[in-house]
């Protein structure tokens, strides 16, 4: 019998890195190694996903632990963020101005015609979900025509390069309130932890860089009921945002790139603020990394919830700011949910120890009762 | 999506310690303020470690701010030196902190980390124990707000704790909390003294060495200074009481490899379904060994 099970555990690592890299490559002769640009591109809805998990506007490294994590997203957006912790904070964003964003799509569902018209763009919305057969074997001289003809037919670029926002119509309408200014510099989640409550931009920092599945079932769940923030999508875009940062020497702004963003605002029904003027709509927003649509919408319905529930107090778990924004971290739910695999024989010893005494004690008094 | 974005593969090594300088010094800012609030929780931003969260990275990031060259440090794992994750630990200081010895040798260490065990024998005060901590507050059983636990906190209102104990002594004739047991520091804060058995908590109470708590995930961290009291919640007519392991006929269990009858017992079962008991804590094992049968002991 060995002393404990987990002697040996430096050998045990060494083989299951062995048995990760030997599936990784179980295709065997015939197999070609992923290169790093097709993961970007062709698979570029996942590579979106994890530098929005991230929280890091890295794409070739994305791709990178996409490969690296043979295709676990968790895992993919988890190796980012650790990558992002070696690297200091060399200054702080201004804030940035997504009306000049390079847009390849933007859609408003409130208004059918918007300033700039509707422009659908690369989406599946309207695509039937029927499997594509030709795709299994596809050839690469087909798969290199296809780019190569959608660029021959587009028309000449008389298309402006940035479109207005739908929500500033809707302000100086007078159905938004008018953007409030905020002078203090926004929350960094990277470099001050959550103590509640919190500021709004604490909590879009959080959700931003939040899992997609953890944040749609939180606001799906309000949508279904639990909640009742009822949206109306003003605009959602997509597009590449240049973005500003100050010049070292002068100051002045300059386009240091630009990052692929979802943006999404969303309208809910009107609040009446009584002595401060006529009731208006209200606006939820989201905003995150990559072209993650359903993660910005998501986010914007929880804005909304969660600044119901700042204000009134939460009546649902989705309106809970401690609630969302402390359970939407890929990074923490996956890394608290594996934990348990590790060895735990300590603690349960403990616990058979008081389960044993109890027992013990439950015996002992029901002879006694049998006994008077 | 962009093209240009290339891989920093000049970057492909990392500074000492893994963390950026400002990333140390604030989790050595919090350090400070927990020693000085003994057992309050002191938030800190909590960077991700190439590690699961829950692995211990709270505790990693401690050991990362504290370790210098000069250091030597021993990681355990339910009291052994060679379980996966202690090797995972130790490996990744290893690489990230170059110059900086490790041991096995609970006496030779200035700095241990630790999941779920304070080693048997008692530390110096030249010594700081870090334990890795999933759930850095007792309240959290009574209470699933953190706003409103850090409001009882501050207001040492710790009644719905003991009501809980008490509901226990009515359902079960004992408190059933086996680990994680909720301790009074300094006569104001109840920690969460992380899940250490029992048997571990009296070896807080007034101990030389300085103990750090760090909750990665939950992004805490506490400690418990030298020579502070470290009271486990108990009541006057029901004491606390650490594991026993004393067998049907009420003799002390001993450890089946050393023959030591005073240390936290592993409980193994044969494949013939046979009952043994084992040491916990590795190292007080080989040492127990080499004291009562020299020709056998394991020299590492």
């Amino acid at each position: 019998m060995g002393y404990v099970a987990i002697k040996g555990g430096g050998r045990a690592i060494r083989g299951a890195e062995q048995a990760l890299e030997a599936l990784r490559t179980a295709e065997g002769e015939g197999g070609q190694p992923l290169a790093l640009a097709t993961i970007e591109q062709q698979l570029r809805l996942l590579t979106s996903r994890i530098v929005s998990e991230g929280g890091l506007y890295h794409p070739r490294l994305a791709a990178l632990a996409i490969k690296q994590m043979q295709g676990d997203t968790l895992e993919a957006a988890f190796a980012l963020r650790a990558y992002r912790s070696t690297k200091p904070r060399l200054l702080e964003t201004p804030v940035q101005d997504t009306g000049r964003m390079r847009l390849i799509r933007r859609i408003s569902s409130a208004f059918k015609d918007i300033p700039g018209g509707q422009m659908l763009g690369p989406t599946f919305d309207y695509a039937l979900r029927l499997m594509r057969l030709d795709l299994a074997e596809e050839s690469p001289q087909a798969f290199r025509g296809v780019a190569r003809r959608f660029l021959a037919g587009a028309p000449d670029a008389e298309l402006p390069d940035s479109f207005p926002k739908v929500v500033d119509a809707l302000r100086a309408e007078g159905l938004l309130p008018p953007l409030a200014i905020h002078p203090e510099p926004a929350f960094d989640i990277t470099r001050e932890p959550l103590v509640f409550p919190v500021p709004r931009s604490a909590a879009l920092a959080t959700m931003a860089r939040a899992e997609t599945g953890s944040l749609l079932a939180i606001a799906y769940s309000n949508m279904r009921g639990y909640g009742d923030v009822h949206p109306t999508v003003a605009e959602l875009r997509v597009g590449y945002l240049p973005v500003m940062l100050p010049h070292p020497v002068t100051g002045e702004p300059v386009e240091a790139g630009e990052v692929l963003l979802t943006e999404c605002e969303i309208i809910a029904m009107y609040e009446g603020h009584g002595a401060d003027g006529p009731p208006v709509f209200t606006l939820g927003y989201g905003a995150c990394f990559g072209h993650n649509e359903v993660k910005a919408i998501s986010m914007a319905i929880l804005d909304r919830a969660l600044q119901k529930g700042m204000r009134d107090g939460p009546n649902n778990p989705s309106e809970d700011p401690e609630f969302v924004l402390l359970h939407v971290d890929g990074v923490d739910s996956m890394g608290f949910a594996s934990h348990y695999k590790m060895p735990h024989y300590v603690t349960f010893q403990s616990d058979m120890d008081r389960l044993r005494t109890t027992q013990d004690k439950a015996k002992a008094r029901k002879k006694a009762e049998v006994e008077a | 999506m962009n093209p240009g974005y290339e891989l920093p593969l000049e970057e492909a090594g990392y500074s000492f310690g893994f963390l950026d300088e400002y990333a140390k010094r604030e989790v050595r800012r919090a350090i400070l303020k927990a020693i000085s609030i003994p057992g309050y929780q002191t938030p800190y931003a909590s960077r991700e470690m190439p590690m699961g969260r829950g692995f211990g990275t709270g505790g990693l990031q401690l050991t990362l701010a504290l370790v210098g060259p000069e250091d030597r440090l021993k990681v355990i794992d339910q009291g052994a030196d060679d379980s996966v994750n202690a090797v995972n630990l130790r490996h990744f200081v290893e690489m990230t902190c170059p110059g900086m010895d490790t041991t096995e040798h609970t006496r030779a260490a200035t700095l241990i980390q630790s999941r779920h065990r304070i080693p048997e024998v008692p530390l110096r005060e030249n010594q700081i124990l870090v334990l890795q901590v999933p759930y850095p507050d007792a309240l959290v059983v009574v209470e699933s707000s953190e706003a409103r636990r850090k409001t009882m906190h501050g207001e040492g209102d710790y009644a719905r704790l003991l009501t809980r104990l008490y509901e226990d002594i009515v359902r079960f004739d004992e408190i059933t909390i086996a680990h994680r047991y909720p301790t009074r520091i300094a006569g104001h804060y109840v920690i969460d003294p992380s899940p250490i058995p029992r048997y571990d908590l009296p070896k807080l109470h007034r101990a030389a060495a300085l103990t750090l708590l760090g909750a990665g995930r939950e992004k805490k961290i506490y400690a418990v200074p030298p020579y502070t009291d470290a009271e486990p919640l108990a009541f006057d007519d029901v004491p606390f009481r650490i594991e026993d392991f004393r067998d049907a006929a009420g003799r002390r269990c001993a450890c089946a490899r050393c023959g030591a009858s005073d240390s936290f017992l592993d409980e193994l079962i044969g494949d013939d379904g046979a009952k043994s008991w084992q040491c916990s804590d590795s190292d007080y094992c080989n040492e127990q060994l080499a004291v009562r049968n020299p020709q056998e002991a394991v020299h590492i």
